[in-house]
């Protein structure tokens, strides 16, 4: 017994588990993502039920469970029940309903039950009845309703996307010039120069504009009449729903369609999710806002929290008197990546959003006062905070990297009439980039996953438009964004609709991991290459 | 004046030779000022030699432990001279007090004089920098700093300001030849340093230190790393380096310091024992104690 403890084989066997019992976790977690995330695009087919009192339902099955039987005797049968998506929500009030399997009389697949996805209320199941152009019936019946919708469905999508571009765009700009024309009438006000020149400009102005506005409206007005056509479907429960074409964003057939045709539409779908515009609060529509707001916070926070970890690492660790103070200083520094996020999120709110916002609107904005401009939550007190949270890391994976660098080096520098600075600029500072580096990576992963300091200095859950435009200056620092990690808990959490939402969880988790990951590579890749610039010494 | 010539004959005559004389505190003979004004050499033969390094009473405390005692030496101009003694009698500290780097360590304090081509090295209103960049210094342990090959030796001339590109090449390709280092990297000059063998790297490192052309270079075991084959290039490249160069070299390997220098001083517990001609201390010590270290006696 003794020698087989000395032999060391158990340690081998104990750590051996102890690594794969991580491993498995992690890939336990990663697996229930994926196959919850990516499976939730994928076309199931449209079931319609028959019950035992004669009523019919249509929609597409999810999860299956046991129906719980608290006193039942021993033996009794296990009864079922299954998860409905029967959509409809404006004409049945949910959108799912549970369903006991003994109560199902027939359950077949209709090949010509069509699926809707809209604008909004969500998904509609149901039959095509006809589709109509104005009062004129074009094509009758669910094969040949079908095809006409087939043919009139482009030209109304595009129809619709050019009525959005209209509204966001054209109109959106003309509004934005009218705003800043307003403020800058509020600013001359301030100073009493109402009966001024400029003033009689401005207004000049904003009567052009007020315009052009017209004009765009009945462009928008003229668009709308165009789209005329519409579409009525039966749904199961005798119910009827006229919409129109324009509230369309796809329609299809799941049990008529192939497995190529299931592919398309699957590819299709996740491309909306990771680049289109969120619907319906969030339940529905893409992301994109969400990645664009994660991705652009933790590049803003890196070109805060490198400079500033980097400095205090290097008079840490270069010019600092090694004693009882700095080491103080490093316990905690150390201690500071302990503190609870929420903190640093307080703090955030306190200093960067009160203090420093508030004094930048007094000072540079005070027409626009009692609105806070700066003096709200925006992405750059988000990227401000997360920087300060983030920043331990850095200077501890730069000290590290300090230490590691052979004194040998530096006296070479120094023997060669290098002064310190020169030293540490050429010699200590380029020998030192990988664990700056690897510590950024550190500081990107946990800045990217973190949500509770976000809620409270600028993350919202619909933002209006992404912190860079078209518009002067381009890139808007005090405006407030959409974060995955926030996005995550908004869906699973203060949806409306949980059950509809739930797929979203998973999804936007999977896409919050394929950002880490590729912020992380990206870096990982930028730090082997300059690892392998400089090979390690062979001896 | 004598030709350098002339006194390599009297060299070999045996008719120079270098007395330590001074006080015998500790009795130990140091080398001592003398009226003439060459300390640590006596003889008519040594007037005419020019002392490049010029020691005086130099004594040298880390905190309150005396690391160094009392040194008193002369370094003659384009000679070899090597230090040594058992580990931890000073001759690295002696060394690095050389071109400063001891000031790098906190605690230290320093008196005495030390004159670098009759510069007082000590004095505050010279630039340490300066002084650096006449005194070349290659190390223990081969440190190249983790750029390309070009860029080591091209460090000490750039620092020093020095822009031109094609001088610069030129630089680089005079320093790697001096350290026969030239035909081993001339195809991969932009190849990282670290990943020349050990051997190459030191040279490397005598090629950056040499690229700035200084007056003295310092060499602190310049092959206590390295394997024979290694260490003989090195040996025949500091015979190359003595015709332009300075050498001080410290050793603990005395065969080597036999092979390769033309004075030797011996140090022990922070003090001058002896230093004449390496062909003296060796074939004839006239220390009882430098003779049982070189004997294998002790240390």
């Amino acid at each position: 017994m003794k020698r087989f403890w000395k032999s060391g084989d158990p340690f081998i066997w104990l750590s051996g588990g102890a690594l794969a019992f991580s491993l498995v976790m992690v890939a336990g977690l990663v697996i229930l993502v994926l196959v919850n995330g990516l499976g939730s695009f994928w076309p199931s087919p449209i079931a319609r039920l028959t019950l035992a009192g004669g009523k019919e339902l249509m929609g597409q099955v999810g999860q299956r469970e046991k129906i719980p039987q608290p006193g039942a005797p021993p033996g009794a049968s296990e009864r079922y029940r299954i998860q409905v998506r029967v959509g409809n929500r404006d004409l049945y009030g949910a959108d799912f309903v549970w369903v006991e399997e003994a109560n199902i009389v027939r359950r077949d697949f209709p090949a010509e039950a069509v699926l809707i996805e809209r604008q909004e209320w969500g998904n509609l199941y149901g039959f095509i009845k006809e589709v109509r152009d104005g009062d004129r019936v074009v094509a009758r019946g669910p094969v040949d309703g079908w095809k006409g919708l087939q043919a009139s469905l482009p030209g109304a999508t595009s129809t619709s996307k050019d009525i959005r571009r209209v509204e966001k765009k054209d109109i959106g700009a003309i509004n934005y010039a009218q705003e800043q024309i307003r403020l800058r009438m509020k600013k001359l006000a301030m100073r009493d120069r109402e009966g001024s020149p400029e003033m009689a400009q401005l207004q000049q102005e904003l009567e052009t504009l007020a315009a052009m506005y017209r004009v765009q409206e009945a462009r928008l007005a003229e668009l709308r009449q165009s789209s005329g056509r519409s579409l009525v479907v039966s749904a199961a429960g005798d119910k009827e729903k006229e919409l129109s074409l324009a509230q369309i964003v796809r329609a299809y057939q799941p049990n008529a369609m192939g497995l190529w045709a299931k592919s398309g539409l699957y590819l299709s779908k996740i491309w909306e999710f990771v680049a289109g515009e969120p619907r319906e609060s969030n339940t529905e529509g893409g992301v994109f806002p969400a990645i664009f707001g994660t991705v652009m916070m933790v590049f803003i926070m890196s070109l805060f929290v490198s400079p500033l970890g980097v400095l205090a690492a290097f008079y840490l660790r270069e010019y600092a008197k090694q004693g009882a103070f700095v080491s103080t200083v490093r316990i905690a520094v150390n201690n500071l990546a302990g503190v609870p996020s929420i903190v640093f999120g307080v703090f955030g709110v306190g200093f960067f959003i009160y203090l420093v916002g508030g004094s930048i609107d007094r000072l540079f904005y005070p027409e626009v006062l009692p609105t806070p401009t700066f003096g709200t939550g925006g992405i750059l007190w988000a990227s401000l905070t997360l920087a300060l949270l983030t920043v331990p890391v850095v200077i501890v994976a730069t000290e590290e990297g300090l230490a590691a660098i052979p004194g040998g080096m530096r006296e070479a520098s120094l023997a060669l009439g290098a002064t310190k600075f020169e030293t540490t600029w050429r010699v200590v500072l380029p020998a030192v980039m990988p664990s700056i580096l690897t510590g950024l990576i550190l500081a990107m992963a946990r800045a990217a996953g973190e949500v509770a300091p976000l809620m409270i200095t600028g993350v919202v859950k619909l933002a209006p438009s992404l912190p860079i435009d078209g518009f002067w200056p381009f890139l808007h620092l005090e405006r407030k964004f959409m974060h995955l990690g926030f996005h995550i808990y908004d869906v699973g959490f203060q949806s409306p609709n949980v059950d509809a939402a739930r797929p979203m969880v998973y999804t936007t988790a999977l896409l919050l991991l394929l950002v880490v990951l590729v912020l992380n590579l990206t870096a990982i890749l930028l730090r082997n290459m300059l690892r392998r610039k400089y090979v390690s010494s062979t001896f | 004046m004598a030709t350098r010539a002339e006194m390599a004959v009297e060299e070999q005559r045996g008719e120079v030779s270098v007395r330590a004389s001074g006080d015998n505190r500790r009795g130990y003979n140091r080398g001592v000022p003398g009226d003439s004004g060459v300390q640590g050499q006596a003889g008519e033969a040594r007037t005419g030699m020019e002392p490049m390094i010029e020691i005086r009473k130099l004594n040298l405390k880390y905190g309150e432990k005396l690391a160094l005692e009392d040194i008193s030496l002369d370094i003659l101009k384009h000679q070899v001279t090597a230090f040594i003694g058992p580990s931890g009698c000073g001759k690295s500290t002696l060394l690095r007090c050389l071109n400063r780097l001891n000031d790098l360590v906190d605690g230290v304090t320093i008196t005495g004089t030390i004159r670098i081509g009759g510069i007082d090295i000590n004095d505050p209103n010279l630039e340490i920098t300066e002084l650096r960049k006449r005194i070349g210094m290659v190390f223990q342990k081969s440190n190249p700093f983790p750029k390309t090959i070009y860029d080591n030796v091209a460090y000490g001339p750039r620092i020093q300001g020095l822009p031109r590109r094609s001088a610069m090449d030129e630089i680089v390709e005079r320093s790697l030849k001096s350290a026969a280092l030239w035909d081993e990297v001339r195809d991969r000059l932009q190849e990282s340093a670290l990943s020349l063998s050990g051997g190459q790297q030191q040279r490397l490192c005598i090629a950056r230190a040499i690229a700035v052309e200084p007056d003295v270079l310092l060499m602190d075991e310049p092959c206590s790393a390295l394997d024979p084959i290694a260490t003989a290039k090195i040996e025949e490249l500091i015979a190359q380096l003595k015709k332009q160069y300075t050498i001080v070299i410290v050793t603990h390997n005395m065969q080597q310091a036999a092979r390769v220098s033309d004075y030797t001083a011996f140090l022990y517990l922070g003090a001058l024992v002896e230093y004449d001609l390496t062909k003296q201390i060796f074939v004839n010590p006239s220390k009882k104690q430098t003779e049982d270290y070189i004997t294998g006696r002790f240390g």
